[in-house]
C-alpha cells in the first residue's frame, strides 16, 4: 500500500480527518523547506504537499504567485525540490509528500526521467494544474511505473459524467477544488463544498480533500465536516515570506499556527 | 482556377490538436466552459443566421473588404518582386484584431455573457475588445502588463474612453504573458458570467482554431483581390509573428495552394544571437504555457523566459500552436527581423507609401523588403499589413535614427 493510501486508511479507520499542507520549496530558501515541513508534520499534517516554482502560475492567487517568484528569484530547480523532498523523506519514513505545480518544468526534465528521480527522492504522488485527464496519459503511465499517484482535480464547474471518467482514472485521492478561483480566494461558500464533496462521492470511493480558500481554524472545520480532509497553503505561504529575514523562526511559527487548525478538525 | 490540395489540409482534430500541438493545458475550473465554448462555436460557424450577422458587421461595422495595394514606389526602392499590402491598418480601430472580437462578442451575446474579458499587449486587443464590447453593451475588463502600460498609453486612455477598466498586472515580466496569466485568473474566478476574448491564435482549444477562422477573412479577401488583380496566386505570404493571429488569417486559406509559400517574421529583438528576442520557433523549444502545447522560450528547467521586441504585441514568449505544425511540416517557414530593421521599414514605408505601419507589422514589411530584392521582378509578395502605427509614434520619436534610445 502506498504511504498516501495508508495515511488516509488510517486517519479513516480513527474516524479523523486528514490534514494536508502546502509550501512553496525554496521560498525563502531552500535551506529552510525541510525543516519547514518536518514542523508542519509536527503541527499535526497528514500529507506535505511540496510546491514545484513556475514562472507562470496561473491558477494561483496573490499569496503562491509570489512565492514562486521569491524561490525562482534564488534560482530554485525542480531537481532542488526533488533534493529537498529527498532530505525530508531521509528523516521521515512515514509522511506522504506530494509534489504540486505546473506541466511544463516536468515535461522538460521528460516525464520518465520525472518519475525516477522523484520515486527515488521518495516523493508519493504528483499534482499537475494544467494537466488534465485527456492529456494526462504519457504522465500517468510513468508515473505508475515508478508507484507515483497522479493526483486529479475535481472543480465546482466539472459536470458529472467528466467527474466518472475523473474518477476512473484517478488515484491516491481527489483533489476537490472548493470554489471557483484562484488559491487563497476568500470567498468559500461551506454549503457549496458540501454539494460538491456529495456529487463527486456519488462517483468515487477515493478520499476526497477540499482545497483553495481555508485559511484559519475555522474554515478547516467547517470544511473538514463534509470531506475526508483539507488542504492549507496560502495561509502557510504567507506566515513563510513574513519571515524571509528570519528563517530560523519559520518552524515555529508554522507549528503553532498549524496546532489548532488540526485540533479544530479534529473536534469537529 | 488555381490546383488545390487533395486531400485538403485539415486540423485540429478533435481534441483541437495541431499534429503535436494544441491541446487543452488547463486548470480543471475552466474545462466545462471551454467544452461549451467548442460545442457553441462549432453549431454557429455553420449556422447561416450567425454568417449572416458576422459578415454584416464585418463591412459595416469594421468598413471590410480592406484593400489589397499595390506599394509601387516601395517595389520601385527595393528593385525586385511586387510588394502588395493588405491594409489591415485600413479597419475600424486600427488593426486586425477586430476580426476576431466581433466574432467572439457574438458568441458571448449567444451565450447570454454580459461581462467580457482581455489580454493585450501593444492594447490592440484590447481597444478592438472594448470597442465590441460598448457596441454590444458588454462590461469589459482588459488586462494589460504594467510595462506595455508605459509604452502604449494611448490605447489606454482609449479603452478607458470606450468604457473599459484597464488593470496593470504587476507579475512577473509585466507584459502580455503576465497579462494573459491574470485573465485566467479573473476567468476562473468569474466564469459563469464572463467570456474570456483571447487575442491571439493561442491559448486552449478551441481558441486557436476559432481566432483562425474569425481572422481567415484577411487571407479570403487577399486570395480573390490578387486573383482578380493579377489573375494569378501570390508567389509568397508574409506576416508577422507574436501569437501569430494575423498571420494565420492570411495563410490558411493558402494552405491547400502547393505554390504559395509563406513566411512568418518573428521579433528578433536585439538579435537572435542575444537572449533578448521573442521569436520561439526560431530559438525555442516545445513546451506547455497558456493552456497550449507549443513553442516557447524558456529555460532548461522548464521555465518561461523574459522577452524583448521593440513591438508590445510581439513581446510574448509564445507562438500559437497551429505555427508550430507548420513549422514542422515545413509549409510555413519563420524568419525574423531585429527592432532595428522593423523601425527602418517603418520610415521606409512612410517616406515611399504615405503609410504608417504598426512596430508589429514593421518587422515583417522589413523582412519583405530584403526578400523582395532577392526575387525577379515577375514575382508578386502579399504582406500583411496588419495595423498602423499611430499608437508607435511616442516610441519611434524616443528613438535616433540608429533605433537606439
Amino acid at each position: 500500500m502506498s504511504r498516501i493510501a495508508a495515511r488516509l486508511a488510517q486517519r479513516q479507520g480513527e474516524g479523523r480527518r486528514a490534514l494536508v499542507t502546502f509550501i512553496t520549496a525554496g521560498d525563502p530558501t531552500l535551506d529552510a523547506t525541510a525543516p519547514a515541513l518536518h514542523a508542519l508534520v509536527r503541527g499535526g499534517a497528514d500529507i506535505v504537499e511540496l510546491g514545484v516554482p513556475f514562472s507562470d502560475p496561473e491558477a494561483e492567487g496573490p499569496s503562491i504567485q509570489r512565492s514562486s517568484e521569491r524561490a525562482l528569484a534564488k534560482g530554485v530547480t525542480l531537481a532542488d525540490v526533488l533534493h529537498v523532498a529527498a532530505a525530508f523523506r531521509r528523516a521521515d519514513a512515514d509522511t506522504p509528500v506530494v509534489l504540486m505545480g505546473y506541466l511544463n518544468p516536468v515535461l522538460r526534465m521528460g516525464y520518465e526521467a520525472f518519475a525516477e528521480r522523484a520515486a527515488a527522492a521518495g516523493v508519493d504522488g504528483v499534482i499537475l494544474v494544467n494537466l488534465p485527464p485527456e492529456e494526462a496519459d504519457a504522465a500517468q503511465a510513468a508515473l505508475a511505473t515508478h508507484g507515483l499517484d497522479l493526483i486529479f482535480l475535481v472543480a465546482p464547474t466539472t459536470q458529472r459524467e467528466r467527474a466518472e471518467h475523473i474518477a476512473a482514472r484517478a488515484s491516491g485521492f481527489i483533489y476537490y477544488v472548493s470554489l471557483k478561483g484562484v488559491t487563497g480566494a476568500r470567498h468559500l461558500d461551506v454549503a457549496d463544498v458540501e454539494r460538491g464533496v456529495a456529487a463527486l462521492r456519488a462517483v468515487s470511493d477515493l478520499p476526497v480533500l477540499v482545497g483553495f480558500g481555508i485559511r484559519d481554524a475555522e474554515s478547516a472545520r467547517a470544511v473538514a465536516a463534509r470531506a475526508d480532509g483539507v488542504v492549507v497553503g496560502s495561509a502557510l505561504v504567507d506566515a513563510m515570506g513574513e519571515r524571509a529575514t528570519c528563517p530560523e523562526r519559520i518552524p515555529a511559527a508554522l507549528e503553532s499556527w498549524l496546532r489548532p487548525v488540526r485540533e479544530a478538525i479534529d473536534e469537529r | 482556377m488555381p490546383a488545390r490540395n487533395d486531400p485538403p489540409y485539415a486540423a485540429p482534430d478533435a481534441a483541437g490538436r495541431f499534429g503535436s500541438y494544441g491541446g487543452r493545458f488547463v486548470a480543471e475550473t475552466l474545462a466545462h466552459a471551454l467544452e461549451a465554448l467548442t460545442s457553441l462555436y462549432e453549431t454557429l460557424r455553420d449556422d447561416a443566421g450567425f454568417r449572416q450577422a458576422l459578415a454584416e458587421d464585418l463591412s459595416r461595422y469594421v468598413g471590410r473588404p480592406t484593400p489589397l495595394y499595390f506599394a509601387q514606389r516601395l517595389t520601385a526602392q527595393v528593385g525586385g518582386a511586387k510588394l502588395y499590402l493588405k491594409r489591415e491598418d485600413l479597419n475600424h480601430t486600427g488593426a486586425h484584431k477586430i476580426n476576431n472580437t466581433v466574432g467572439q462578442a457574438l458568441l458571448a451575446k449567444r451565450m447570454g455573457k454580459p461581462r467580457v474579458i482581455a489580454e493585450t499587449g501593444a492594447g490592440q486587443h484590447g481597444v478592438a475588445t472594448a470597442t465590441v464590447a460598448a457596441r454590444l453593451g458588454l462590461e469589459c475588463r482588459v488586462f494589460m502588463g504594467a510595462t506595455d502600460i508605459e509604452r502604449q498609453r494611448l490605447n489606454v486612455y482609449r479603452m478607458e474612453l470606450l468604457g473599459a477598466e484597464v488593470v496593470a498586472v504587476e507579475s512577473g515580466s509585466r507584459t502580455l504573458k503576465d497579462a494573459m496569466n491574470e485573465a485566467m485568473r479573473d476567468w476562473v474566478t468569474n466564469v459563469d458570467t464572463t467570456h474570456y476574448i483571447i487575442g491571439s491564435v493561442a491559448g486552449p482549444h478551441p481558441y486557436p482554431m476559432m481566432v483562425r477562422d474569425f481572422q481567415a477573412v484577411i487571407g479570403q479577401e487577399a486570395r480573390a483581390q490578387c486573383l482578380e488583380v493579377e489573375g494569378r496566386l501570390p508567389d509568397l505570404l508574409v506576416a508577422c509573428v507574436g501569437g501569430g493571429s494575423n498571420a494565420m488569417g492570411l495563410f490558411h486559406p493558402f494552405l491547400d495552394d502547393a505554390g504559395v509559400d509563406m513566411v512568418g517574421v518573428e521579433a528578433a529583438g536585439l538579435g537572435l544571437a542575444t537572449d533578448r528576442h521573442a521569436a520561439p520557433l526560431n530559438a525555442g523549444s516545445p513546451g506547455v504555457l497558456h493552456g497550449q502545447h507549443t513553442y516557447l522560450m524558456q529555460t532548461d528547467d522548464g521555465q518561461i523566459m523574459e522577452t524583448h521586441s521593440i513591438s508590445a504585441g510581439l513581446d510574448y514568449p509564445g507562438v500559437g500552436p497551429e505555427h508550430s505544425h507548420l513549422k514542422d511540416l515545413g509549409r510555413a517557414r519563420y524568419a525574423a527581423a531585429t527592432d532595428a530593421e522593423a523601425l527602418a521599414a517603418f520610415r521606409a514605408l512612410n517616406r515611399a507609401e504615405g503609410i504608417m505601419p504598426a512596430l508589429e507589422s514593421s518587422h515583417a514589411v522589413a523582412w519583405a523588403m530584403q526578400e523582395a530584392a532577392r526575387r525577379p521582378a515577375s514575382d508578386i509578395i502579399v504582406v500583411n499589413l496588419s495595423g498602423r502605427g499611430d499608437k508607435d509614434i511616442h516610441v519611434v520619436a524616443g528613438l535616433g535614427e540608429a533605433g537606439t534610445p
